[in-house]
């Protein structure tokens, strides 16, 4: 790029003597301090997504690596979007996502909001609602099979405590129709602190003078909330939407742990499948063709989303 | 705000608020308290119906967690020497021995080996990267920020089968190198955009009147701006360190043995019929409590680095 004049007068420091002598120039500093993060983010992300790419086109299997490559053109896509089995993994994610994000931002809002009264010893209380999201999500999967179990475990015991239930008549995980909520719940426990969090930032941004003027014109509590709390709130829920989305969608750690898929296949997210695809059944190329179909999914919602978001932010 | 503000609310409403927060506080901690005690219960205490709440205190799950056992025959057990250590003698009353370490001390030792260099290369490179793109014009900057950001999208199994592939021909699976290289290119777009939000916040000022009195542009970095990102740089390296800390997919999938890390190996612990709880339990807890330390530290800074910067306190 040729430096225009403009661009020494547009120089926040002006071109010191100094740097001229002893120093590299601010231009080759800048790209000595940005090239190995590009460097390392090519090597370690943009050449292996292009390598998927390419490995979609053919019927390669990693556990064969001396075996002959074809290139079947677009065959594996064409399998993929035809598969039954693939939408009813679609499905079950689709039930995660809905139920996750609806409890998550549902619970985190009002905890959010009731936090936001500034109650003494909230800053402490804050702080220990928002520990299990900052665990390991597997190691905390793995656990709640245990709290999960249907004599010994701590969730049965508590549901039979409160309602008078058998403890041993159900089984989280075990149970065809329970287990999708299993998870949900697991998930629910440790993402709602990310959502609190985002709505605390939300709802401390809005200044008081806004609901000083509400209250002169006598506007109701109930009306101050809607026409302006959830209004002012609403750029940073959708942005803790589309963090979780983004987040629940690559799922992977918790529920391998928690549930493995099971019982059958109705907790097996796209992630659990496609590890299956890739690394149990060996159908590189296939499963290559199914990571792109993901992330083709997840970054066209995402920029989708994200137009919307700027929108609100606009209004 | 002045404290007689009309939007004040009444310290009715506070204590129904405060109340209501401490309830799910007290309802969300249980499960983490009942991985903390059932790592000091006995294994029979541990699956005891109803849950047990008060129990005999045992480190029985630590011991089992650290060691491997045989079990021997009666005559076996009374030929030997009387036990020499405090552990010797739980593992005897199960009618066993010690046969040696397990592995957990190892995957912990990976843990703390690739946890602390991902973070040390992440922060490190997006420390130098932050700094140019909050003050040089460096060509395309916003496409290259949208760029960091966006690797964070795939998800990890998507690109783990050519990282599979290429880590094998280069020699990197199952290596800590390897670990620390994948680990640090998560992160560094955490690392970029939460050090660029730190760094903007420090005025030019500083440098400029340090390159004024003759400084370079790469002295004025490292001994003004430095300094005065010493704050963020610290808690961006704690996000760092507790996602290399936490992750699992790659290391599942990427390591087998050498390399493994502990969330992996913590639920492979088996006992004798069935899992081991208490020593899963003990294994969770050694695991969780730096983060839980870590995370109390961070409170200030917790927002900001989950979010990467997208929400301004």
């Amino acid at each position: 790029m040729a430096v225009t004049p403009i661009d020494h007068v547009a120089k926040a420091t002006p071109p010191s003597v100094a740097s001229k002598i002893r120093g590299l120039s601010d231009r080759t500093i800048a790209w000595l301090f940005v090239a190995p993060t590009i460097f390392l983010l090519l090597a370690v992300n943009i050449f292996p997504l292009i390598w998927t790419i390419n490995l979609s086109f053919t019927n390669f299997r990693a556990n064969r690596p001396n075996r002959e490559v074809d290139y079947i053109g677009l065959r594996n896509y064409e399998r993929i979007l035809t598969d039954g089995d693939i939408w009813l993994t679609m499905q079950a994610t689709a039930h995660f996502l809905f139920w996750t994000i609806f409890l998550q931002v549902l619970i985190g809002f009002t905890l959010a909001w009731l936090i936001n009264r500034k109650f003494k010893g909230n800053d402490l209380w804050t702080t220990l609602i928002v520990l299990p999201m900052m665990l390991s999500p597997a190691v905390v999967g793995n656990f709640w099979t245990f709290l999960y179990q249907p004599q010994i475990g701590l969730f049965n015991y508590g549901i039979s405590f409160l309602t008078g239930v058998d403890p041993s008549s159900f089984q989280m995980i075990g149970d065809v129709a329970l287990a999708p909520w299993a998870i949900v719940i697991v998930d629910t426990w440790m993402w709602t602190p990310f959502v609190m969090l985002i709505c605390l930032a939300g709802l401390r941004s809005i200044p008081d003078y806004i609901y000083e003027a509400a209250e002169i014109d006598r506007a109701s509590k109930w009306r101050q909330f809607w026409t302006i709390t959830i209004p002012m709130v609403l750029p940073f829920l959708m942005l803790a939407v589309l963090f979780r989305g983004i987040e629940n969608f690559k799922m992977f750690d918790l529920v391998v742990q928690l549930t493995g898929g099971g019982p059958g296949s109705v907790t097996e997210l796209t992630s659990i499948n496609l590890k299956r695809e890739a690394f149990e059944k060996w159908r590189t190329g296939y499963a290559s063709a199914y990571a792109i179909i993901l992330f083709v999914t997840v970054f066209g919602l995402a920029s989708i989303y994200v137009k919307a978001l700027n929108k609100v932010k606009e209004r | 705000m002045s404290s007689y503000s009309i939007t004040e609310p009444s310290s009715r409403q506070k204590w129904v608020a405060g109340s209501l927060v401490i309830a799910y506080a007290v309802i969300t901690l249980l499960p983490l308290v009942w991985i903390l005690t059932t790592g000091f219960k006995s294994p029979v205490d541990a699956i005891a119906y109803p849950p047990k709440v008060m129990f005999e205190p045992s480190l029985e799950g630590y011991v089992n967690l650290f060691t491997t056992r045989t079990r021997v025959s009666q005559e076996q057990l009374e030929a030997l020497p009387p036990p020499a250590t405090w552990y010797e003698e739980i593992v005897r009353n199960r009618d066993m021995v010690i046969a040696g370490p397990s592995r957990y001390g190892e995957r912990f030792l990976n843990s703390v080996i690739i946890g602390f260099g991902s973070t040390f290369l992440s922060v490190f490179l997006g420390t130098l990267a932050a700094y140019a793109f909050s003050r040089f014009k460096v060509p395309l900057k916003d496409d290259l920020l949208f760029f960091i950001l966006s690797t964070r999208m795939m998800p990890p199994i998507a690109v783990a089968i050519p990282i599979f592939l290429m880590f094998r021909t280069l020699g990197l699976s199952d290596t800590h190198l390897g670990m620390i290289l994948l680990y640090t290119a998560v992160n560094i777009s955490l690392a970029v955009w939460l050090l660029k939000g730190f760094i903007d916040e420090i005025p030019r000022e500083y440098e400029e009147a340090a390159l004024i009195d003759g400084y370079t542009r790469f002295q004025a970095f490292y001994k003004v701006v430095l300094p005065q990102a010493a704050t963020g740089i610290a808690s961006t390296a704690i996000f760092c360190l507790i996602f290399s800390w936490n992750e699992y997919a790659f290391a599942v999938l990427l390591t087998s043995g050498t390399a493994q890390t502990a969330p992996p190996f913590i639920p492979t612990i088996i006992g004798v019929g069935g899992q081991d709880w208490p020593a899963v339990a003990a294994g969770a807890t050694l695991f969780l409590v730096p983060v839980m330390v870590f995370t109390i530290l961070l409170r200030k800074h917790l927002l900001r680095g989950i979010t990467f910067g997208a929400v301004r306190k």
